[in-house]
């Protein structure tokens, strides 16, 4: 996110080279399924992302961290889509991949920070979901989970197959190996594009509309103090803030 | 079809209802309609007339033994139902951890567009919802609209200021509606403990960020804190990320409005910066000169806060003498 410019004319946000990735929500998900696996065993872990560009260099990130196989949606007709079409193309393409336990998705996005994808996927598949999750155990067919609200923790116990969205306190996700990079590349990434899914193209139609984005200012004085030590430093500033008439008034 | 309109607010928190009343009545007048609320929960109708106080023109009551808990398929199921049959252009939810998931339910199930965590609201000419929310990680602000109806968005707590109550009359209609079953069993329920002290109110404040290196160190920031009268605070990752601390100053958390701010050791992603661009004077103290920080300060100093802290109380002690 650091790498993000600002255009000093207008303002705008120039997102177009800023890096993609993997999202840190996301990768705490796919770090949590591949502890599941580790710990339960006889689990596949596929990972699946809808593009406009491509994705495959995210894909194998995550194949490198200990996915299985990885599933990509790739087409222009993609650009533009808002959380309603993404999740809608997601659902198709789950619905096409078949059976599942759990689907783990981070609990939002770094970049527009909506959070909204994973409970509307879980509306369209009409899934269990439990949101917040920092911490998930698995017992047969049911997870229990504890959720972080703003003034209370809640454990809480659900069916599968259930949507999970866990937030970033809940693991630390790994940093693959070299070893693990190199399996990666032989592990298998399905490319399809919208043709390969049952998408009706007048559902992805947007229903909001971003009409800018850009980086705010405010007006301030901007007094940078500086001294030979941080004595003369402090006294400085002390002086300034009485003369500024908001201490010892 | 008919036409859409009316404004609704939800949420399972009451003061997050009552400021979202505010903003509601605000826009029900420049839309010339009415504004509802929708009350859920158990024993909530004897709430339903003071929610007419702060604004509401109708009431939406459902009481529900059972409902003591926030529900989400309960409440997304009532609301669905509640919005097929009257059809609200604007729908405002309560964007909590459970209202956030639960707005984007709802918009799925009415095919609708969904705008979270918006700071301001208002219209445009052809009476379109504007909402602006923080986006990127904090660097931006993003100004969105709908294309289709209703338009959603999801409103975070302090965002809007409550009204005063005025004696007014309106509409209680209960309503009796079959309630989803909840898919999901709470186990256990642990509440986290809340400070009580009112940042919003004090004249001074000394607040630190990610640069605070231990949990104990505020004490550093209580000594000038207390030479200054004032208070101190904490920017997100010190509650989120390190749980050292249950409340934060900034958009998400608390809004305020001091005399003086001073952040200490704080990097300055616009969440914190829009929780604390009306105080008077702002001071920055950062190791990093390239903190943004330093963007939105008068004063700034680069530095060390273990050093700078305890020569500025010196240096504030020995002047105001």
């Amino acid at each position: 996110m650091s790498q993000l410019k600002v255009d000093p004319g207008t303002r705008q946000l120039i997102i177009a080279g800023a890096p993609k990735k993997i999202s840190d929500f996301d990768k705490n998900a796919l770090e949590e399924a591949i502890r599941v696996k580790e710990k339960l065993g006889g689990i596949e872990i596929l990972t699946l992302t809808v593009s406009s560009e491509d994705a495959k260099a995210v894909l194998r990130e995550a194949l490198a961290m200990g996915a299985d196989k990885a599933y990509l949606v790739n087409d222009p007709g993609v650009q533009g889509v808002d959380t309603m079409g993404t999740a809608y193309i997601l659902a198709e393409a789950i619905k096409k991949i078949g059976q599942f336990d759990l689907i783990l998705c981070g609990e939002t996005s770094l970049d527009s920070f909506s959070g909204l994808v994973g409970s509307r996927l879980s509306e369209m598949l009409n899934l269990t979901q439990v949101t917040f999750v920092r911490k998930l155990l698995i017992e047969d067919d049911n997870i229990l989970a504890e959720r972080a609200l703003e003034d209370v923790n809640e454990t809480v116990k659900a069916k599968m197959p259930a949507l999970v969205a866990v937030t970033r306190e809940i693991n630390q996700p790994r940093i693959p190996s070299l070893m693990m990079i190199m399996k990666a590349s032989k592990k298998e990434i399905v490319n399809w594009t919208l043709s390969d899914l049952d998408v009706q193209r007048e559902k992805i139609d947007p229903k909001i509309e971003v009409l800018s984005v850009i980086a705010p200012t405010m007006e301030r004085k901007k007094i940078m103090i500086a001294g030979e030590t941080v004595q003369e430093i402090a006294e400085k500033l002390a002086k300034a803030l009485i003369q500024e008439g908001v201490v010892g008034r | 079809m008919s036409e859409s309109k009316g404004v609704w607010v939800f949420s399972e928190v009451y003061d997050l209802t009552l400021e979202m009343l505010s903003k509601g009545r605000e826009l029900a007048d420049k839309l010339q309609t009415e504004l509802a609320a929708v009350l859920v929960g158990e024993g909530v109708q004897q709430r339903a007339n003071e929610l007419i106080d702060y604004g509401a023109d109708k009431v939406y009551v459902i009481d529900n033994p059972g409902l003591e808990y926030f529900q989400a398929e309960a409440c997304v199921g009532v609301l669905h139902n509640l919005a097929v049959d009257h059809r609200p252009a604007v729908l405002l939810i309560g964007s909590t951890r459970n209202g956030r998931p639960l707005a984007a339910k709802l918009a799925t199930r009415l095919n609708a567009g969904c705008v979270p965590d918006c700071f301001n609201l208002s219209l445009d000419e052809g009476k379109r919802m504007i909402c602006e929310r923080i986006a990127y990680g904090g660097n931006a602000v993003a100004t969105v609209t709908f294309k289709s109806k209703p338009q959603i968005a999801t409103v975070p707590a302090r965002a809007f200021e409550k009204s005063t109550p005025q004696n007014r009359s309106g509409q209680v209609v209960k309503v009796e509606v079959k309630i989803e079953p909840p898919k999901v069993e709470v186990v256990e329920r642990k509440p986290l403990e809340t400070s009580r002290v009112k940042v919003e109110e004090a004249e001074y404040l000394v607040c630190c960020g990610r640069g605070l290196e231990k949990k104990d160190d505020m004490t550093l920031l209580q000594g000038l804190a207390q030479v200054l009268g004032g208070q101190v605070g904490c920017s997100r990752p010190l509650v989120e990320d390190r749980k050292w601390f249950s409340e934060w100053i900034g958009l998400s958390g608390h809004k305020v409005k001091p005399k003086l701010y001073i952040a200490c050791g704080i990097s300055g992603v616009i969440q914190h910066v829009a929780g604390i661009r009306d105080s008077k004077v702002i001071v920055a103290i950062n190791k990093d000169p390239e903190a943004p920080i330093f963007e939105i300060a008068d004063y700034g100093v680069v530095g060390n806060l273990y050093e700078v802290l305890p020569a500025l109380k010196e240096a504030l002690q020995k002047q105001l003498q």
